[in-house]
């Protein structure tokens, strides 16, 4: 992997221009949680004209319904959902202001689309790697829709969370470009 | 005939889900190796050495490997000589999910309405439940935590027998190609061939069964395996999705014998978190 870059959340227009597919990131800061039934209340709301339980513009989304915490721990395993199940709503988060979402899996020619309008970044985590990425998350608070479960919006900290950047604010690809340097 | 207490597989089936979500067998962890060795690119090779750090840590600090720790599939070989006693079989593997998927602090993933209202059970039943009768007096159960994410890609089609071999080894690989990182590649590609249109499938979920390092016993099945390991394996699609060599590092196929009309072939995709613990009782 190429250099190792360190962002600080919020994210902000320079910060994202200097990535490129590839680099490998470490994330501090606050990250939000959003799955599935997340992503629809968020748009529902965004539809009616009505407040986010968050203010997103800057902020980055990580695809993931953690596994419960021990006790003492702060969370439980927390690896990366697939991220095309969000694709119908990430363009209209971008819009809103969203700049970063960590998934896992390749993203929709509309998400690719929405993050070069609005200089948003596509980071992959490892899939399966879920005890590994537990360790850079320090504190998690539910901040709305505990009735979702594992699905309940969480605000996490974070700290040097490892992530590659999968697509950047220039339409590159990473799914692309590194399946078509290895097919035979 | 030997009674068996139903309340006594209770506390296995809490044994076996809290088990299975954080040791990963020898067998993936084997071919993992093998593949990282003769892969050729370094995001691949770093993907696969962030893998086994992740089994490392599981044990270590006992938290499961994935956060999607499943829905708790399980194929339960009875012996025709058990008598069941002391309460309802099927419940009892349910209070055992409950059980381990509370106590292991392992994620609750299943919902009631599949479509409508989607509100999780919060205890991560239903168990899914095969049962076969077989000879003996023991009950063999074996539980296979199966996530989502892989799931999803899996497929079955009714194919015709003029598609023949290239046919299946074709949809075989479109499978796995139109999967692409989403998955969680490396994966283990389960087929299943024959028997009508739902038993494909459960052929293709029992074959993942098989441990990796065993080759299939019919050696004209085992020669298909590798070809399609081979082509799987040329999509370039790598860990993740990221690109590399290693996409997937086995597959697996079980056939049955099928109408003269049909030829159903199932893919079932499995991610690199390939958990299955068994029993006997």
């Amino acid at each position: 992997m190429a250099k190792e870059i360190h962002l600080q959340t919020p994210l902000k227009d320079e910060d994202l221009e200097k990535l490129n597919i590839g680099d490998k990131v470490l994330i501090t800061g606050t990250v939000y949680t959003a799955r599935d039934a997340a992503h629809k209340r968020l748009v529902d709301l965004i539809e009616a004209g009505k407040e986010l339980p968050f203010d997103i513009k800057g902020q980055i989304i990580y695809f993931v319904g953690p596994a419960p915490a021990r006790p003492g721990m702060p969370i439980g395993s927390a690896g990366p959902t697939t991220s095309y199940r969000m694709d119908s709503y990430s363009p209209i988060l971008l819009d809103e202001g969203l700049k970063g979402m960590i998934g896992k899996g390749p993203r929709s020619k509309e998400v690719i689309n929405s993050m070069i309008k609005n200089k948003g970044v596509y980071f992959a985590a490892i899939g399966g790697a879920a005890v590994v990425m537990a360790q850079s998350i320090k504190a998690a608070k539910v901040i709305a829709y505990e009735d979702l479960g594992t699905e309940a919006i969480r605000e996490l900290k974070v700290e040097n969370l490892p992530c590659i950047v999968a697509n950047d604010v220039y339409g590159n690809d990473l799914f692309d470009e590194g399946v078509k340097k290895y097919r035979k | 005939m030997r009674e068996i207490d139903v309340n006594k597989i209770i506390p296995i089936v809490k044994k076996l889900c809290i088990d299975a979500s954080i040791y990963i067998g020898d067998d993936v962890v084997e071919k993992l190796k093998e593949f990282q060795e003769k892969e050729e690119s370094p995001i691949a090779k770093e993907i696969i050495s962030i893998i086994f750090e992740n089994q490392r840590l599981s044990v270590e600090k006992q938290m499961p490997l994935c956060q999607d720790t499943g829905v708790a599939v399980f194929f339960i070989e009875l012996g025709q000589d058990v008598h069941l006693v002391g309460g309802d079989f099927y419940k009892a593997i349910n209070e055992g999910v409950r059980q381990g998927y509370k106590e292991g602090y392992l994620r609750k993933s299943m919902v009631d309405d599949p479509i409508i209202e989607r509100k999780n059970t919060k205890d991560n039943t239903p168990a899914l439940i095969y049962l076969d009768i077989v000879q003996g007096d023991k009950i063999k159960i074996t539980l296979a935590a199966k996530g989502g994410g892989s799931e999803n890609m899996s497929e079955v089609k009714m194919m015709k027998a003029a598609d023949g071999i290239e046919g299946v080894i074709d949809f075989v690989v479109d499978r796995v190609k139109r999967s692409g990182g989403n998955p969680c590649p490396p994966i283990i590609v389960g087929v299943g061939l024959g028997g009508n249109f739902e038993q494909s499938a459960l052929l293709a979920k029992k074959s993942l069964l098989r441990p990796l390092n065993e080759k299939h016993p019919d050696p004209k099945w085992a020669k298909v395996e590798e070809e399609i390991l081979e082509k799987v394996n040329n999509l370039g699609i790598g860990p993740q999705g990221l690109g590399g060599r290693t996409t997937a590092i086995a597959v697996q196929i079980l056939a049955k014998p099928c109408h003269i009309a049909s030829m159903p072939v199932a893919v079932n995709i499995q991610c690199h978190v390939h958990r299955h613990k068994s029993a006997v009782i």
